[in-house]
């Protein structure tokens, strides 16, 4: 018996040795497309809905911006970042008018301006992607509109329904979406926002509601409110092609709003298609069924497992840019100025949750790109003694591109300025928060947590946005001295000196003795948590300072900090727009917390700082307004409502196949730039997984050594017992 | 059999009550509505009216278990607890707060988790019990005792080191099958070949030792003495007469996971790209989405209660001692 089985099992080893071929056994793509144009990337996170009036994470822009066009885009090369035409003719006009509607001069006083009139002309000819929303039939009727429920009982998802069609984008289908901003099924993230600013978009949201309400009630959850019949003061229709956004007062940042999602068109035949009874149980509509413009459209839709965008047919065009920043040439980013875009055929996107597959992955060549997780940091990148971040030995060995930049960006501890302790505005409260900017390291945290990839902050404006300076001029002079070409931090010396004028020799309140103790509120369930805190309490004890931190479940935090019961935190602030105005506004009074909901998390409120914010966010860009920023930066280092954090590093990697790119942290439909070949892809993959069977061979040997004596034992036992018998 | 199934669901009513009060009580003690409102419109720019706006196209603006301002059965009917909670009777799941529909999602997701987890629990309760057999056999002998010390230490190594190994020797080292991923039809084996082997691989440890409890107790009893006795092969012994009257143990272990199979296992899914059930609770109550969290609770204590009725119905089966009354 022990022979058949060895017989068999070599016999059957043989077998699959002979049998096996070159080819990847571990590709988990189809083999037909080995040598198509496609890129494999990975989403750690499933994406909560692609509507463009509700998505805000960038876990789902990644797909909403390459589907929806809204009128302007950031120019993928040029920095500081500069806003270009996308579907407009050309950036907005703006005309500021006084409370009658008047014209006023561009350089009006801000006292006079009631309303600011961006006029957007679109580019004639384009069109939507092939959809059902559109498909007529023979009598020129909408196709799938009006469907029974037992028509759409044969329909499953959207590809189910055969028939598709498109149109020419329109003035009125930009209207409709920012009307869609105030629709209470849509439930826009920035309607409390654009209520403040779109004349007229307050009452709307009230007039929608009311309407919607007794949509419901006649028509069910999923009733059509059909918005052309609403109209919206603000926004108006000047012709097919052109359309007017009336802002209340003066609003420069708008513009950048108009390169966002939220402002891209929406045809009015989607909602209607959409809002059918029983699409939704379905899951089509506009969370998970984008309808756009864009270089790419949506073909499959598995949050769970994988994301597809496929070219779209009735794309408009575009072309690679011919000119950028300084040294872009050099660097060979200008190579394709002027081809056609999109270069990539077709984008797949699995679900990848954790860290360790996904980079096992991407070095198997299975992924086109990867980020660094800091469990991989090590086996990446290699950092110089002079700071510099570079590939290893096995990545460079591959071929593999490093692009990083700094993201718009901050991460800092926040000091809750209504605290009797911590906060305040007298000089002692000043010392007390200037000693612990000292006291606490964040070249240290950077280093220890982040590996490096974050920058110490010297203010709130990051890199690459106006305002931000580097260099000597940049340094925050409370916290760092410049010596022998460098920022170096103060001495903890000149950080205890501060404390003993701010009253706490030592770390004990010079009235009453008692040790001083703070408290520090955060979020638990990070795996470095305790590290971290452990790391924060040192800094403290340098000076002398018991710090008792108090994680906490997410939601008790946020009240926490809505209730200003917090003394220290950690926050965070990613960039809408790349103005200082998006970061700045983090510590303009009115914004504060727990007074007006704002983002100002530190409830700063400084009279000095919020005149020279109201007067710089209405500014040109151009030295004045630099120099006014100048002035409020000097203003918040001084009060320091802050320990200015880091602003972090994006570090990408590209296999060699993938043209390298300039990382732009603002664009989000950079996806049409990127290009591959994919034969030095196939050539890589068969190269760098090859199966290896003869560990298999070991294994099953090992199996028989085991089996033997257990086989062998068991006869044994048999004859054993026979002979008992 | 009719009338004892019919029973058990009438007994299940109070217990599914019971479970949708609870959950929701434990719910609403960690989060607010506002809090869930908060959680879905996102971190910024976030204004009190958005807020109150959200919870009452969402329903979250109502009372959770009495209503005062209504009137009659409207007082206890016109609620949170009401509105969001008695649907599930009728295995309504409604939408998730985020808006997906919570059946479609189930509907989707279960396949890929049953697609693991079912040959796992096939191929496992093989191997395991035909191991847990052997040891048995080899009662008493240092082959037992190697057996015992293998399955102490494959139960003390973490299931996810099994994984991150296996990821590691068979889709890194060899290249044999893809690290991670999910197609469907046939496509789906070559990604379902490892995580199911690793699934069966960790599960031998602990299975084989308490199946192998299991047979030792059976083995001494009399009726395998006479089994014996009337000259019986010892192998036909322990796999015709102990397995058999092993089973009620192993059945009471094993029918009682099978609907809830489906659910998926959360580790195995998450590092395989398996589009399965098993992250699906967590990452609502991450989320704070309760419509998901209330739904999953409901069908998890309905598939166990299903598991309870069919594993008192495996026992007549195997056991003719047992009866329905």
């Amino acid at each position: 018996m022990i022979r058949t089985v060895i017989a068999i099992t070599c016999l059957g080893l043989i077998v699959s040795l002979t049998g096996c071929d070159e080819q990847p056994r571990n590709n988990p793509y189809p083999r037909q497309d080995e040598l198509a144009n496609i890129y494999y990337s990975a989403f750690s996170e499933s994406p909560k809905t692609l509507d463009p009036a509700r998505s805000y994470s960038a876990d789902e822009v990644v797909f909403t911006g390459q589907i929806y066009e809204p009128p302007l885009q950031y120019h993928f090369l040029k920095r500081p970042y500069t806003l270009e035409p996308l579907t407009a003719t050309a950036l907005p006009t703006v005309t500021l008018l006084d409370k009658q509607g008047n014209v006023l001069d561009d350089n009006a006083a801000d006292d006079k301006v009631a309303y600011s009139r961006y006029r957007i002309h679109i580019k004639p000819g384009i069109r939507y992607q092939p959809h059902p929303a559109f498909a007529k039939d023979a009598e020129g009727q909408y196709r799938y509109h009006d469907l029974s429920q037992q028509a759409l009982h044969h329909f499953s998802q959207l590809e189910d329904f055969t028939e598709t069609g498109s149109r020419e984008l329109v003035a009125d289908d930009y209207i409709y979406e920012i009307k869609r901003l105030a629709h209470p099924r849509a439930q826009s993230p920035i309607l409390g926002l654009m209520e403040q600013y779109i004349d007229g978009m307050d009452e709307y949201a009230e007039t929608l509601q009311i309407a919607f309400d007794e949509v419901i009630k006649q028509q069910g959850n999923h009733g059509y409110l059909d918005l052309r019949k609403y109209p919206l003061k603000g926004v108006t229709k000047i012709d097919d092609y052109t359309y007017d956004v009336v802002l209340k007062g003066k609003y420069p940042q708008f513009k950048y709003w108009l390169a966002m999602p939220f402002f891209a068109p929406m045809p009015w035949e989607a909602d209607a298609f959409y809002s059918q009874a029983g699409m939704a149980k379905k899951n089509i509509g506009f969370n998970w069924s984008p309808i756009g413009t864009g270089p790419y459209m949506l073909t499959e839709n598995n949050p769970n497992r994988q994301m597809v965008l496929s070219r779209n047919p009735n794309y408009h065009g575009d072309v690679y840019p011919s000119e950028g920043e300084a040294g872009d040439g050099a660097a060979g980013l200008l190579a394709d100025a002027g081809q056609e875009l999109p270069f990539i055929d077709k984008f797949v996107f699995s679900l990848e949750r954790e860290s360790i597959p996904r980079w096992n992955k991407f070095l198997q060549g299975y992924y086109d790109a990867s980020g660094i997780a800091s469990d991989n940091f090590d086996e990446a990148v290699t950092i110089s003694a002079a700071g510099e971040a570079g590939l290893t030995k096995s990545l460079q060995k591959k071929g593999v591109h490093l692009r990083t930049e700094a993201s718009p960006s901050i991460f800092y501890i926040g000091f809750n300025m209504l605290d009797p302790v911590i906060g305040g505005y007298s000089d002692k409260q000043r010392k007390l928060r200037q000693a612990i900017a000292i006291a606490v390291n964040m070249e240290e945290f950077v280093s220890i947590f982040l590996n490096g990839r974050g920058i110490p902050a010297n203010g709130p404006i990051p890199p690459g946005i106006e305002g931000h300076v580097d260099g000597e001029a940049g340094i925050n002079s409370y916290v760092y001295e410049w010596k022998g070409g460098h920022s170096q931090r103060h001495s903890l010396d000149k950080a205890k000196q501060l404390l003993r004028e701010a009253g706490y020799p030592g770390g004990v309140n010079a009235n009453t003795g008692e040790p001083l103790v703070l408290s520090f509120d955060t979020v638990t369930g990070g795996s470095d948590d305790a590290a971290r805190f452990d790391w924060l309490r040192k800094q403290f004890e340098k000076l002398g300072i018991q710090l008792h931190v108090r994680a906490t479940q997410y939601n008790r935090f946020q009240e926490k900090m809505r209730t200003g019961n917090a003394q220290l935190f950690f926050w965070g602030w990613n960039a809408d727009y790349p103005d200082p105005e998006n970061f700045l506004f983090l510590l303009y009074g009115p914004h504060g917390k727990v007074n007006y909901q704002g983002e100002n998390a530190s409830n700063y409120a400084s009279p000095e700082f919020d005149k020279l914010f109201e007067q710089m966010k209405n500014m040109p860009e151009g030295q004045a307004r630099d120099q006014v920023i100048a002035r409020m930066v000097e203003i918040v280092r001084r009060d320091s409502p802050w320990i200015w954090g880091f602003f972090p590093k994006s570090f990408a990697l590209t296999q060699a196949w993938v043209t390298p790119r300039k990382l732009n942290a603002m664009a989000n439909n950079s996806m049409k730039y990127i290009k591959l070949d994919p034969r030095i892809r196939d050539e890589r993959h068969k190269a760098w997984n090859k199966p290896l069977y003869w560990p298999l061979l070991l294994i099953v040997l090992g199996l028989l050594v085991v089996l033997i004596p257990v086989i062998w034992a068991y006869h044994v036992k048999v004859r054993k017992a026979a002979k008992r018998v | 059999m009719f009338a004892y199934i019919v029973r058990r669901m009438i007994y299940a009513i109070p217990v599914l009550i019971g479970v949708n009060v609870i959950t929701f009580l434990l719910f609403f003690m960690v989060n607010t509505p506002d809090d869930i409102a908060r959680a879905q419109l996102g971190e910024k720019h976030v204004t009190e009216a958005a807020i109150q706006r959200w919870k009452h196209t969402h329903g979250y603006d109502k009372p959770l278990f009495y209503n005062s301002e209504k009137q009659g059965v409207h007082q206890f009917s016109d609620t949170l607890f009401y509105t969001k909670s008695m649907r599930l009777f009728s295995f309504h799941f409604g939408s998730a707060d985020s808006g997906r529909p919570i059946g479609y999602d189930i509907k989707q997701r279960m396949w890929p988790s049953l697609a693991i987890a079912v040959p796992t629990l096939l191929v496992g309760l093989m191997l395991n019990v035909t191991f847990a057999m052997l040891m048995v056999f080899f009662r008493q002998t240092y082959l037992e005792l190697s057996g015992v010390i293998l399955c102490i230490v494959m139960m003390s190594v973490s299931g996810m080191f099994y994984i991150i190994m296996g990821q590691f020797l068979i889709g890194k080292l060899l290249h044999l099958v893809p690290i991670s991923g999910y197609d469907y039809g046939w496509e789906a084996i070559k990604f379902l070949v490892l995580p199911v082997a690793i699934g069966v691989v960790a599960g031998i440890g602990t299975g084989a030792r308490w199946y192998r409890t299991i047979f030792l107790e059976e083995v001494n009893k009399d009726y395998v003495r006479t089994a014996r006795a009337k000259g019986l092969s010892e192998v036909f012994v322990l796999f015709h007469h102990v397995l058999k009257n092993a089973m009620i143990p192993i059945l009471t272990g094993v029918v009682v996971i099978i609907p809830s199979l489906f659910m998926g296992s959360l580790l195995m899914e998450s590092f395989f790209g398996i589009p399965g059930l098993g992250s699906y609770t967590i990452d609502a109550i991450r989320q704070q989405d309760f419509s998901i969290v209330r739904a999953m609770v409901f069908l998890g204590t309905v598939l166990y209660i299903i598991g309870l009725i069919l594993t008192d119905i495996s026992y007549t089966l195997v056991d003719p001692r047992v009866r329905f009354d």
